[in-house]
């Protein structure tokens, strides 16, 4: 690998977090973002060439060593890490209604599900994976959720367009339902 | 219109699995292989009604309202309309909205719950950000001649402390004693105006209150305020004065 590699393979692996390319190539006077996507691209490669038991990801806006799916479950059974929570169904819907259509008010994603969705939007708040981004203009002011940048990270999301488009989905909403 | 109620053999299904009225609604729908753009509602609703039959107390606001909304629109499709009629609209078309926008939220939350399966399963590093460790301080290069006029410095700056003065100011309940009992000596009532003057100071305005309390308690005079915060009217006590 080039210098410049193995200065930013040094550099993610130090970090616990995702680190975006700008902040990559601060690392070195002479590196620019095109030099950096290219090392970056470098470091993948070997992993992937070499064997590695990690790979280089793109997530949540950065960039992030992670090891390999098929060490997940030796390394938990050795205790050395372990898996966040699994999110329930009903936390997962109210993430697409909030990544889809941020900002949100409880109220529309309460008429979208059909049921209470307080103590779903406090846990999700509380696990960071929402936000309150702003208040709406109707009545008491409701206060409005988005998405965080942990949300793209814990999904391996880069941005929230890697989403599938409304277009994209199997159902898709027909303009007037037949009549009768 | 719609098919006749025909329930067949409903089976058991726990309703915990579902996330909510429009989960349950859909999976009716599925079950049934009818369209969701034509709904039969008199058979769903039943399905419906019979599903929730066995809810949880704590669930049930959100498929009861679901389950008159259902009876509502069956009742409206049961009016009679004009053929010819424009303005007419389905009275399923929300409902068939929201079950198509519900839907969709399924697809994309499934789509989510895959993507955090395969997150879940990859470790990042991790490595916690220490507290930053202040250098231990040098160590201290002075005489003794030198700290000692250090200490005579601070000593010297410090030798004014800013203290306020609290001046005591004892109240005088015996002095006012006096002169209540010369007015009440001179007239038969008093009002607290006799007593004290108006501009007078907090020490002043405690000791005659706390004087004229004392010789009420003594049976000396006595006190009558007709309103709160009205005035006071001291009387002599004829009795007290013989004593």
């Amino acid at each position: 690998m080039n210098p410049l590699a193995r200065l930013l393979e040094a550099a993610l692996f130090a970090s616990n977090r995702p680190v975006p390319v700008d902040e990559l190539a601060a690392l070195d006077p002479e590196a620019s973002p095109a030099t950096v996507v290219a090392a970056l691209g470098e470091i993948r490669d070997t992993y992937q060439a070499n064997g590695h038991g990690v790979e280089l990801v793109e997530l949540g806006d950065g960039w992030q060593v992670l090891t390999r799916p098929e060490y997940t479950d030796a390394i938990e059974r050795a205790q050395l890490a372990a898996r966040p929570h699994r999110l329930s169904g009903a936390a997962l819907e109210t993430l697409a209604i909030i990544a889809y259509r941020q900002p949100i008010g409880r109220a529309e994603i309460e008429e979208i599900r059909g049921v209470n969705c307080g103590a779903i939007l406090k846990s999700l708040h509380e696990r960071a994976l929402i936000d309150v981004t702003g208040r709406g203009e109707g009545m008491g002011r409701p206060l409005l959720y988005g998405t965080t940048p942990l949300f793209l990270e814990q999904f391996a999301l880069r941005h929230l367009e890697e989403l599938p488009r409304a277009d994209e989905l199997a159902v898709t909403l027909r303009a007037e339902p037949r009549a009768i | 219109m719609t098919a006749p109620a025909n329930l067949g053999d409903p089976f058991v299904v726990e309703l915990q699995q579902f996330e909510g009225p429009l989960d349950l609604l859909l999976s009716l729908i599925r079950d049934e292989q009818v369209d969701i753009y034509d709904i039969p509602i008199a058979r769903i609703a039943e399905q419906f009604l019979a599903r929730i039959q066995t809810l949880a107390i704590d669930q049930a606001a959100e498929y009861l309202e679901m389950a008159a909304r259902l009876l509502r629109i069956k009742a409206q499709l049961l009016l009679p309309r004009n053929q010819d009629d424009e303005a007419w609209e389905d009275p399923r078309a929300e409902l068939v909205r929201r079950l198509l926008e519900y839907q969709q939220v399924r697809e994309i939350s499934d789509h989510l719950g895959r993507m955090a399966e395969d997150r879940r399963s990859r470790f990042a590093r991790a490595w916690l950000p220490q507290q930053a460790v202040e250098p231990p301080p040098a160590p201290l290069a002075l005489s003794l001649g030198e700290l000692l006029s250090a200490v005579d410095r601070v000593l010297r700056m410090a030798r004014e402390p800013h203290l306020h003065d609290v001046v005591p100011r004892p109240l005088d309940v015996d002095g006012f004693i006096g002169t209540i009992r010369a007015i009440l000596a001179l007239r038969a009532h008093a009002r607290w105006y006799d007593v004290i003057r108006p501009s007078a100071e907090s020490w002043e305005v405690l000791s005659a209150l706390l004087a004229l309390l004392e010789l009420a308690r003594r049976g000396e005079l006595r006190l009558r305020q007709a309103t709160p915060f009205g005035s006071m009217v001291i009387t002599r006590e004829s009795t007290g004065q013989a004593a």
